[in-house]
């Protein structure tokens, strides 16, 4: 392996893409660059969700569906997030477990995250992460969610369709619909229709879908499916309804629209991560930052001032420059 | 800002017998040692477990194996990692280990043998002042 990862990313190197992975998970300085180079090379992956409470089977899906696209010749990059212990640190991540076949598969590449105290289901550097899959030239990338309920709603961010599982007997969708999450889905999996409840939970979605449909009329009408992933069944149908899906958001030019929008906030997201890097390393290291908390605990100045003081200075806007509402 | 560095260590559990309690005790002690520990389940092969490696940049891999099968499927693992330039990947294992096999097992690249006794603050200890940098 050379020294230019991002060289040998492009060549296909598992390992140089591992490593890359690694760093991007550290936020280590020497990802950028990296990053910089892979950009051109991104954008030809698509990126497929997969989110739902905890033990739905996502992994389980996750599996029998990579099996699937790879039948149809395409390759696919697997990304499984776990949550790690806000007590430790540490983490056990269990979704390989399901996925053992897959290993040795050379058109896959599975890579286990841990949450490291990122909210919303993921971790924080996963867009990141999908890009440096897509680079490596893997057709389709999976993104299994940690199975927090009612709270992975941030999947909806960069996937471009997210597959919502459900299962019969959990009260799932009701709590789904309660909390917003049910808005997410472009496609309702039902799995564990081997148990009882799965075709009263089947109607109960189809019902909702329906209705949401009529209350706020959208171009594409999610899908609701039921799977048994342990027994293989009804995963060719997701995996059609995930393609009919991507030919609708290519066709409607819905597509290009909502990676135009993922852009725009991940490009925002970065200008403000790493300007407010800066600003505060720059206050804590000339000790302004301890003076002006003081300062304000006395009461001799007020944080709104001292915001719009600091935002001034560093973007160079003279003070008698008041900005006209 | 750049993160505490983590260990990432894969528990493996090569050979056929369909037990993985240890497996996944050890694994649980792990993290609550702040380590990041990938669970791959039964039934692995060496292959496996080193492909799984790879992909997911691991610094240890653990094995454990009660079936006997530690005098093929250790050193193969070792072997494998090195043919793919994982030299620095620290191998350990634990399970039911003869003491007569131990020497050979080091001498093949196994760098912790641990058996069923060992307590397990000593198995987190070794791996964390001989894992890379
Ligand atoms: N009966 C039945 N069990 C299933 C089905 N799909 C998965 N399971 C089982 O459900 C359990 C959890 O499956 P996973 O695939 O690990 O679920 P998960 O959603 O990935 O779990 P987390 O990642 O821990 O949230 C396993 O024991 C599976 O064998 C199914 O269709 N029917
Ligand atoms: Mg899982």
């Amino acid at each position: 392996m050379s020294t230019d990862y991002a060289e040998d990313v492009l060549q296909g190197s598992t390992r140089a893409a591992a490593r890359l992975i690694t760093w991007l998970k550290n936020e280590d300085d020497r990802a950028f660059p990296c990053m910089e180079k892979l950009h051109a090379h991104t954008g030809r992956a698509y990126i497929i969700g997969i989110t739902g409470s905890p033990g739905a089977g996502k992994s389980t899906l996750t599996d029998r569906l990579t099996h699937a696209i790879r039948q149809s010749g395409l390759t696919v990059g697997i990304i499984a997030v776990d949550p790690s212990s806000p007590f430790t640190g540490g983490a056990v991540l269990g979704d390989r477990v399901r996925m053992s076949q897959l290993s040795l598969d050379p058109g896959v590449f599975i890579r286990s995250m841990a949450t490291r105290g990122f909210l919303g289901g993921m971790a924080k550097s996963t867009a990141d992460v999908v890009k440096v899959l897509d680079a490596l030239g893997k057709d389709m990338v999976i993104i299994e969610t940690v199975g927090v309920g009612q709270d992975e709603v941030d999947i909806i961010g960069i996937a471009d369709t997210t597959c919502l599982v459900l299962v019969p007997g959990l009260g799932d969708a009701i709590q789904s619909m309660k909390s917003g999450v049910m808005e997410i889905a472009d496609v309702f999996v039902i799995n564990k229709a081997d148990r009882n409840g799965a075709d009263q939970l089947w109607t109960e979605v189809t019902g909702r879908v329906e209705q949401d449909h009529q209350i706020k009329p959208r171009s594409w009408t999610p899908a609701v499916l039921k799977t048994v992933a342990v027994q293989d069944e009804g995963v060719t149908d997701l995996w059609e309804k995930i393609q009919a899906h991507r030919k609708h958001l290519e066709e409607s030019g819905e597509f290009i629209e909502k990676r135009r929008n993922r852009t725009r906030q991940e490009t925002l997201r970065m200008i403000h991560n790493e300007l407010f890097r800066i600003v505060r390393a720059r206050l804590q290291d000339t000790g302004q930052m301890d003076r002006m908390i003081e300062e304000i605990l006395e009461r001799k100045r007020d944080p709104y001032g001292i915001m719009r003081d600091i935002v001034n200075t560093w973007l160079c806007i003279p003070a008698n420059n008041k900005e006209t509402p | 800002m750049a993160q505490e560095r983590k260990i990432k260590i894969i528990v493996a559990k090569p050979g056929l017998d369909g037990h993985d309690r240890g497996a996944k005790l050890l694994a649980r002690i792990f993290a609550e040692a702040g380590m990041e520990v990938v669970y791959t389940g039964l039934r692995q092969t060496p292959e496996m477990i080193v492909e799984t490696a790879l992909q997911e940049d691991a610094d240890v891999v653990g094995l454990s194996s009660l079936s006997g099968v530690h005098n093929y499927f250790f050193p193969k693992v070792v072997q494998l990692l090195k043919d793919k330039g994982l030299d620095d990947v620290l191998v350990v294992g634990g399970g039911i280990i003869p003491t007569e096999d131990v020497d050979g097992l080091i001498k093949a690249g196994v760098k912790g043998i641990f058996g069923p006794g060992t307590d397990t603050g000593e198995i987190v200890k070794f791996i964390q002042s001989n894992v890379r940098n």
